[in-house]
């Protein structure tokens, strides 16, 4: 059944690549037994009369809408707080939709805080920089968080040492960790080399490697950073 | 003094000014003025205090601070602490490897332990004093891994079932999730591991000293360097609701003497708290507790004596990581991370036949090559090429009853408190039985954790409260 090809411009740039156009999703909804023969009267009138064909657009629009409205989060959408700070109340009848990622860069969250994260059993990516209150007993809890953190940045925390870091080992599903620029930590070059030796399928944004090493006497110094890092 | 020449040359008529140096020195005689006729005597401790605690250690310090948070009003009890080595050379404290953890079997035990490391948490609460810097006890939130054979398995499972009944987060592993976790580890032998992943790890116990130190000078209680010689105590013969006679002393002074002196002072209190650590057993013996008929609550000691502990710093280039938790081994070994450079601290708990004699703090390194190496190679094969960097040795408050602390009063000696004899787990509960013992002076019973199960009398009564370890 060849479908009208108005139509078809409704279906494609809305569904997520995945079905074939109006006869995918017309096999979707397929009619069984008695159904066919309204389905085909339906058809058989749109075929005739314009304001049957719209009527039925309109319908199959509306259904379109409400299964896109289910699967809004499929890609990544952040939720932003207006320019006054506020999130809007719509957050709350998002309740079934998994978090996949916190921005709380600069957010004043404490050991007590992260009660609130830990609770998010699909959590990707957590952005902690320049947190003025975590520590290394904060990054001690984030173990329940093991089997779906990929991403973690602690850039810029005033308060997180090497002891912190070497509780990331529960995180192994991580792929990604920023720990570049933390003040607490006594020897960043060899910090980083132990947190990557730790983490052997995580890429770990740091401190240059190299940045602890001082050069020989017989070095001369140079105008360029030292050796490339890893 | 003036002389009454000088005045006369220098003037005449300075009257006014010999009437107020009369009257000064007049008003320094009298008592509350400071004019002894002898010799100063300010070096010297009070000669009243309503608490003395015997042991200026973690354990003594932490009584001290309890004492003086919870009393009611503010200010109402004097505090004296008599400590008689201010460097802490031979202190348990300071010579402990520093770790805390949740994984006893006894469930007081994890309750003291989740309130002392709540208290480290936010030690720059509890412990601040004004316009003094914050505290970084520098904790390692790396937890500890204990490892368990075959026969242990099943011991370990209701530990852990009952430390997480407290509110531990340990999990258990098995040999297969332990080799991918720590691929250093070889698990031959080992059936079963249980690893806390949270409020477990070490820490810097110098730092905690300090820090109790400073805060509870702030807050005012005495200091002594001296030691305890001498209680003076009164007895009074009782008779109990069965008829029974009993003699309850009470003691009223307590002598300290000043340290590289034989003076001493007389010190009238109201209580006195033993936290004397490993040398505890001797303060009691002191104060007459255990001097009776064998078998009776007057010929009871208090069973703490001093054990000798190794503890042996080494350098491993290949060794385990960052993530190296607390391990301790079946066979008793134990072993944790030092510091980023792959240096290591361990030892090893001798068994009762290999004691070394607690006379001196002098290091053995043979126990080492023969009691502590071998099963450290045999668990980590990476530690078959160390090289020993430095070590020492430290005492453990041995409770030679039943390995676990004594708190509380003394049945017959009324006024006398215990803070001692944890075995080697003092430091990593200090803070929460330092508050149990405060309560106990100042309600007359525990509040918060309930310890009456570590009371004296079960020396007596022949309770023993044993840790169910998985060796």
């Amino acid at each position: 059944m060849a479908a009208p090809k108005a139509s078809l411009h409704l279906v494609a740039p809305v569904w997520n690549g995945g079905t074939r156009g109006i006869s995918g999703l017309s096999r979707v909804v397929a009619p069984e037994g008695n159904q066919k023969k309204g389905r085909s009267l339906l058809q058989f009138l749109a075929d005739r009369f314009y304001d049957v064909e719209a009527l039925r657009d309109h319908l199959l629009r509306k259904r379109v809408s409400k299964v896109h409205q289910k699967n809004r989060f499929q890609g990544r959408e952040w939720i932003r707080p207006n320019q006054r700070g506020h999130f809007s109340l719509d957050f709350l009848k998002l309740q079934a939709v998994p978090v996949e990622a916190v921005d709380a860069s600069g957010c004043a969250i404490n050991y007590q805080g992260l009660d609130s994260l830990l609770a998010l059993k699909e959590l990707q990516s957590l952005w902690l920089q320049r947190c003025p209150h975590v520590d290394d007993w904060c990054l001690s809890r984030l173990h329940p968080l093991a089997s779906s953190l990929q991403e973690l940045s602690l850039a810029g925390c005033p308060r997180v040492s090497e002891r912190g870091l070497a509780c990331l080992h529960h995180l192994w599903n991580l792929r990604r960790l920023d720990i570049s620029d933390l003040p607490a930590v006594s020897s960043p070059g060899l910090t980083r080399i132990l947190v990557e030796e730790m983490l052997p399928s995580c890429e770990v944004l740091g401190a240059d490697w190299a940045q602890d090493l001082k050069l020989g006497p017989e070095e001369q110094p140079r105008d360029t950073a030292g050796p490339t890092p890893a | 003094a003036h002389d009454v020449k000088t005045v006369g040359r220098l003037g005449g008529g300075d009257r006014d000014g010999k009437m107020s140096e009369i009257k000064k020195k007049i008003r320094s005689i009298l008592p509350g003025g400071d004019w002894n006729p002898l010799y100063d005597t300010s070096y010297l401790p009070p000669e009243s205090s309503d608490v003395v605690i015997v042991g200026g250690g973690v354990l003594g310090l932490s009584v001290a601070y309890w004492l003086k948070k919870l009393e009611k009003p503010r200010g109402a009890i004097r505090v004296l602490v008599v400590e008689r080595d201010h460097t802490y050379s031979r202190a348990s404290t300071v010579l402990s490897v520093g770790g805390i953890r949740q994984q006893f079997s006894v469930p007081e035990n994890v309750q003291l332990s989740l309130f002392s490391i709540d208290f480290l948490r936010n030690i720059n609460e509890y412990l601040a004093v004004a316009d003094d810097p914050p505290l970084d006890i520098q904790f390692n939130p790396s937890g500890y891994l204990l490892l368990a054979s075959e026969k242990g398995a099943a011991i370990m499972e209701n530990n852990v079932k009952v430390q997480r009944q407290e509110g531990a987060k340990v999990c258990l592993m098995s040999p297969e999730q332990l080799r991918n976790k720590f691929p250093w580890i070889n698990t031959e032998g080992v059936a079963l591991a249980s690893y806390g992943m949270e409020h477990e790890g070490w820490f810097d116990p110098w730092c905690l000293l300090q820090g109790l130190r400073r805060k509870v000078q702030s807050m005012g209680v005495l200091f002594c360097r001296g030691e305890v010689t001498r209680f003076v105590s009164s007895s009074n013969l009782m008779k109990t609701a069965s008829g029974e006679e009993v003699n309850l002393k009470r003691i009223h002074e307590v002598h300290v003497k000043i340290d590289q002196s034989l003076e001493y002072q007389p010190v009238e209190c109201a209580i006195v708290i033993n936290a004397a650590g490993a040398w505890s057993g001797q303060v009691a013996e002191l104060a007459g507790i255990g001097k009776g008929p064998p078998g009776t609550l007057q010929g009871t000691k208090l069973p703490v004596e001093l054990r000798k502990r190794y503890v042996y710093l080494w350098h491993c280039p290949q060794g385990p990581g960052l993530e190296t938790p607390f391990v301790i081994d079946p066979s008793g070994t134990y072993f944790r991370r030092e510091g980023l450079g792959h240096n290591y601290l361990g030892g090893c708990s001798p068994t009762e036949e290999e004691e070394p004699d607690p006379g001196n703090l002098e290091v053995d390194h043979d126990f080492f090559q023969d009691r502590v190496w071998p099963p450290l190679a045999q668990r980590v094969p990476a530690f078959e090429t160390l090289k020993v960097r430095s070590a020492w040795a430290g005492y453990y408050d041995y409770n030679t009853f039943d390995q676990n602390g004594v708190v509380g009063p003394h049945p017959l000696v009324i006024n006398m408190y215990f803070a001692t004899g944890f075995s080697g787990h003092g430091l990593q509960q200090a803070p929460a039985v330092g508050r149990a013992v405060a309560e106990m002076v100042l309600e007359g019973h525990f509040q918060t954790i309930n310890l009456s199960s570590f009371l004296f009398s079960r020396f007596y009564s022949g309770e023993k409260v044993q840790e169910h370890n998985i060796i």
